[in-house]
């Protein structure tokens, strides 16, 4: 019992957020500009809470995320363009997210004797050997790219996934075999000593990391239905950094209120091109100065913590 | 009695620096044995070759457990750690940033393995193995007296509590040999005391094979049963406290040339 009400409180609050939008989406409040925000915020957020546990969690610099979505985000529009189905869709999200983990395990593996900066030059080289070859594979027509793909990605889809990502995720993150990947992030030499092997973690998060981030890509793709290499370059994979940097290494809650955050800043400074980066750039260093954690550390924004806000006689009425 | 390990003229050198030299060590089982010796005799030298931080460069060690022999000379240390080998360190090496709970919890759960099915859905046996992986690890913090402090930040722990973190994280493993790396370091002799019975009644519950290194004779001369002493990576002397205590040798490298000679 203990378990099922704050089980069933998550799922409620779920299904919440989920059903508002898409009323706000039925009833116009929400229109297609908004939506594109929306799409965005989603993708960042499976983007940012994939890299995070790859750097956050496991300590692992990786400077070259925008390489595995753009796997998805390829395998997802070539799919759906020569078979524009719902399964083709489908089939192209976990296709791509497989490719893309494949690819992240065969980086795990010569990457993983390297670290700190190091590593992070080894990621960024094998995005750019990515983008390189999607500008010359013979069927992703070269920088020009891939455009008219169809559309399936709507509020529901987007929705499944990024909210599946980051259940996903926050469940793998409490259990064994994901607390091994923060053992190794706190101490290496401690966790082999209680039976953790830290390659097999390091490659598991790269692994997990780079599946998730293809499968962005992929949602990305069907949304936007354009794509072309540039797009997946390294100032994507920096753009995905700042997010995880701001909402604070090893914090998925911190990774999804920055995505957010972040995207609705850009959006409202839309009207002012000349300003937005300096303001946005002046928001990064104000946060970095003040709060070189993140805006929420290591921390996590739970359920519990939020009751802890709430008066105590509410408190106190729970079993 | 039966050894559990053998080390038969192991070496260790770093470039030019042998910090282990042709050392012959053995343990019997459910023997609490200290290994003592100057700073930089290669006493944690001996740990890393032992919980394959470091592979030896000459010799072999071997662990023998329920008939059956295992080389550890290159093993790593997760599989090290598998075969029933635990350790502590002497520069405290926690995970500093989780709690103290979780810190016992990660290690307790090594035995309990799941797929990552499971991992990532939260099925009935990740729920069920994860309580029982908790009610061990809440355990170990009480027999650790450590208890009430389960949700704090392993950082946040007083030097002995964290010393004796250390020491219930290893015990999660549930190893049959555990090896303590100056576990009353910056202890006061109170805490000190209550450390050596600790020690002595985990060895007794546990049925555990001992082998610490430490400086603080008080507790040395008090549990263990034989002493194995190291000098500048060579061992110069073996036997019980007592014998040590008037060993020749063993004055001479701790007090120096010319007090042994005077
Ligand atoms: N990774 C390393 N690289 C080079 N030299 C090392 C390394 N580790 C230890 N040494 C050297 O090996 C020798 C033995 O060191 P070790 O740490 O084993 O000594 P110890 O007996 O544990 O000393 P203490 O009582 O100070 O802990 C020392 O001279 C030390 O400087
Ligand atoms: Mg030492």
């Amino acid at each position: 019992m203990a378990r099922i009400l704050p089980l069933l409180a998550k799922v409620v609050a779920v299904l919440a957020v989920y059903l508002v939008v898409q009323a706000m989406i039925m009833t116009g409040v929400v229109d297609d500009y908004i939506l594109i925000t929306m799409v965005t915020i989603c993708v960042n957020i499976i983007l940012a809470v994939s890299l995070n546990l790859i750097t956050g969690f496991t300590g692992q610099f990786s400077l070259g995320h925008a390489g595995f979505m753009s796997i998805g985000a390829y395998t997802t529009g070539l799919l759906t363009m020569h078979y524009p189905t719902w399964w083709a869709f489908l089939l192209g999200l976990l296709a791509g997210g497989a490719i893309a983990a494949i690819i992240g395990f065969l980086v795990g593996l010569p990457t993983l004797r390297l670290r700190g900066d190091y590593l992070a030059i080894a990621t960024l080289g094998m995005a750019e050997i990515i983008r390189v070859l999607f500008l010359n594979f013979p069927f992703t027509n070269g920088a020009a790219g891939l455009s008219g793909m169809p559309r399936f990605v709507n509020w529901t889809w987007l929705y499944v996934f990024t909210a599946g990502t980051v259940i996903l995720i926050s469940n793998f993150l409490r259990s064994m075999p994901g607390r091994n990947l923060i053992a190794v992030r706190e101490d290496e030499i401690a966790a082999s000593s209680i039976g953790v092997n830290a390659v097999r973690a390091k490659t598991l998060a790269f692994v997990v990391g780079a599946f998730f981030g293809g499968l962005a890509g992929g949602l990305y793709s069907s949304y936007f239905y354009f794509i072309k290499p540039d797009l997946f370059g390294f100032q994507k994979s920096i753009d995905i950094l700042i997010i995880v940097v701001l909402g604070g290494l090893g914090s998925l809650t911190g990774s999804v209120i920055a995505a957010i955050l972040l995207a609705v800043i850009s959006s409202l400074l839309q009207p002012f091109p000349e300003l937005r980066m300096v303001i946005y750039g002046l928001i990064l260093v104000v946060v970095m100065v003040f709060r070189p954690q993140g805006l929420m550390g290591d921390r996590e924004l739970t359920f519990s913590a939020m009751r802890r806000l709430l008066p105590h006689r509410w408190r106190e009425a729970r079993p | 009695m039966t050894e559990i390990l053998t080390m038969s003229q192991v070496s260790l050198n770093f470039g030019g620096l042998t910090a282990v030299s042709s050392v012959d060590l053995s343990l019997s089982e459910g023997e609490l044995v200290g290994l003592i010796g100057p700073n930089g005799a290669g006493k944690t030298s001996i740990f890393n070759l032992l919980t394959g931080v470091y592979a030896p460069s000459a010799g072999a060690i071997h662990f023998h457990r329920e008939g059956s022999t295992l080389n550890l000379g290159g093993k790593k240390p997760h599989a090290i750690c598998h075969a029933g080998i635990g350790r502590t360190f002497q520069n405290i090496r926690l995970f500093r940033n989780l709690t103290v709970l979780d810190n016992v919890v990660i290690a307790a759960a090594q035995n309990q393995p799941y797929g990552l099915v499971a991992s990532f859905l939260h099925t009935p046996k990740q729920h069920r193995c994860e309580r029982e992986t908790r009610e061990r690890a809440m355990e170990l913090l009480r027999i650790m007296d450590l208890a009430d402090k389960a949700d704090e930040l392993a950082q946040n722990m007083s030097y002995g509590e964290q010393r004796r973190l250390e020491i219930a994280r290893a015990m999660a493993t549930q190893p049959v040999l555990l090896l303590l790396d100056e576990p009353a370091a910056g202890m006061n002799p109170a805490e000190t005391a209550s450390l050596t019975e600790l020690i002595a009644w985990l060895r007794e519950t546990f049925k555990l094979t001992i082998l610490l290194i430490e400086h603080d004779m008080s507790l040395v001369m008090n549990i263990c049963e034989r002493l194995y002493v190291l000098d500048h990576g060579v061992l110069i002397a073996s036997g019980t406290p007592a014998e040590i205590q008037h060993d020749p040798a063993v004055i001479t490298a701790y007090l120096g040339e010319e007090v042994a000679d005077a």
